[in-house]
């Protein structure tokens, strides 16, 4: 790695540590985005349609036009994210010609490689990636990824796609921390990781990057929930502007993330927020529509 | 005596001011989420985050107050990246300001989006005679100051760490630096 590349890298990653015990939230509109920097959202998410719609809408999910983005990066002095297929080079590249400040190699896009994530070493510009287990996580960050976010299943309000993935990223680096040197290149062969990247974490027992939770996040609970299992921060993609009364659920959810261990304080933002999004039971999701599945 | 050294833990780079924090001597660090923390301690830093969040956090728990109150009891602060814009008594294309406890103008923003973030060296004499890394993170810059403010660095003509008094501020992150040089630059005002 060049002395530039690895210095553009640390600022990358952070970036991602300056949104730490933050919400991200997703908005299709300069006024929702308004609406969430109002809030206390540390970043947003531009997206022509929040998960939810999209999973309703069915056919190609695609990078929104940058236009629009253009005109959330106007309406905010927060840092603004969209997201990309993954696999679309040319998406992230039309991305950082906007100048927005983080890419999404998203899952919740339809895939345009079903063999390749992007080679995020090749751009300045900083990535996010989802993971569901650590060797994923380790293999994105492999390929350059600054942040990571839990994947769980987005667009269902459910949480429990989000729960089940950071636990086994937990007890997978818990493990980790438990083995000697000499087991550890198995272990990065049953992972599938890179080794430097295996040993890093069984050193440090943490990932080199920040990790946000995603996917199914609904209510002040729920993000306190991630919080409390470890989580560096939170995404909030349909759960908000789906919701009945977003404003409200937005500044509910960001007091949340921050008290996340103060169960008084939990308990008055969680009054009164109106009707939250309807769920999705995941059960009831055939398999071939698990957004979490998207990606290797 | 260990001093309690308060680390605004609302939002933002909290750990890494209490990484640092640990390898001085006589300081014990406290993440600080609740007004009720802050008469007792004796240095108050304010980390980098979102300043809109952390400004939001700070006003609805009703920590503004205590804030300025350790201040009139001359108790340091000091303020990076977004603790520099929370410190602020004028920001640029704003009405609104926060703490209000520095006289400096703050332009955020002031590099561009993260495509400009960047990480340089400098010798900043009044803290060390070594050159420290300084690392610009979609960095505000301080666009005027008032009197008796002095400046402490500047990269090309822009101001960017200042101090007045025993408030510090600087638009760059000692925090994600693995030297604890700045750190033991705040911490010697409590004795001093």
């Amino acid at each position: 790695m060049t002395e530039q590349i690895e210095e553009r890298y640390r600022v990358n990653k952070n970036l991602a540590q300056m949104l730490k015990g933050g919400v991200i939230m997703d908005v299709t509109t300069p006024e929702e985005a308004k609406i969430a920097e109002e809030a206390g959202a540390v970043a947003v998410m531009a997206l022509e349609r929040v998960p939810a719609d999209i999973r309703k809408k069915g056919g190609v999910a695609r990078m929104s036009d940058p236009k629009m983005i253009k005109e959330i990066v106007e309406a905010v002095s927060i840092p603004v994210m969209a997201k990309v297929r993954i696999g679309h080079f040319v998406e992230a590249q039309i991305l950082e010609a906007i100048g927005i400040d983080y890419i999404d190699e998203s899952e919740v896009l339809t895939p345009a490689d079903e063999e390749f994530h992007i080679d995020k070493w090749a751009f300045k510009i900083p990535f996010v990636c989802g993971a569901r287990n650590l060797g994923e996580a380790l293999r994105r960050i492999g390929e350059g990824a600054a942040m990571i976010r839990t994947k769980g299943e987005a667009g269902t309000g459910n949480v429990v796609e989000a729960v089940r993935h950071l636990r086994t990223v937990n007890s997978q680096i818990k493990r980790l921390t438990n083995l000697g040197n000499e087991e550890l290149m198995t272990e990065a062969k049953n992972l599938q990781a890179p080794y430097d990247l295996v040993k890093y974490v069984a050193e440090k027992g943490k990932l080199p990057v920040v990790n946000f939770a995603a996917g199914g996040i609904a209510t002040p609970a729920d993000a306190a929930l991630m919080m409390q299992l470890g989580a560096d921060g939170v995404f909030v993609g349909s759960g908000i502007f789906k919701s009945g009364n977003p404003e409200k659920r937005a500044r509910a959810i960001v007091e949340a993330t921050t008290h996340f261990d103060d169960p008084d304080i939990l308990a008055r933002v969680s009054e009164d927020l109106g009707e939250p999004m309807s769920g999705l039971d995941i059960r009831e999701i055939p398999a071939e529509q698990k957004l979490a599945e998207r990606g290797w | 005596m260990e001093k309690k050294v308060g680390v605004l833990a609302l939002q933002g780079g909290v750990s890494e001011h209490i990484d640092l924090l640990k390898e001085i001597e006589n300081v014990s660090p406290i993440p600080v989420k609740k007004a009720e923390q802050i008469p007792g301690l004796d240095a108050l830093i304010i980390p980098g985050g979102e300043s809109t969040t952390i400004g939001k956090l700070l006003k609805k728990y009703d920590m503004i107050d205590a804030i300025k109150e350790l201040k009139h009891r001359n108790k340091p602060i000091w303020g990076t990246c977004a603790g520099l814009i929370l410190l602020a008594d004028k920001i640029e294309n704003k009405d609104m300001i926060h703490l209000g406890l520095i006289e400096i103008t703050v332009k955020r923003n002031a590099f561009g989006s993260q495509l400009d973030s960047f990480i340089t060296k400098k010798i900043i004499p009044a803290v060390s005679p070594e050159p420290v890394e300084l690392v610009f993170i979609r960095a505000p810059i301080i666009t005027a100051v008032g009197e008796d403010v002095r400046i402490l660095a500047k990269i090309e003509d822009k101001i960017v760490a200042a101090e007045k008094d025993n408030i510090l501020v600087t638009s760059f992150h000692p925090e994600l630096t693995d030297n604890p040089t700045f750190h033991q630059y705040f911490i010697n005002k409590i004795i001093h």
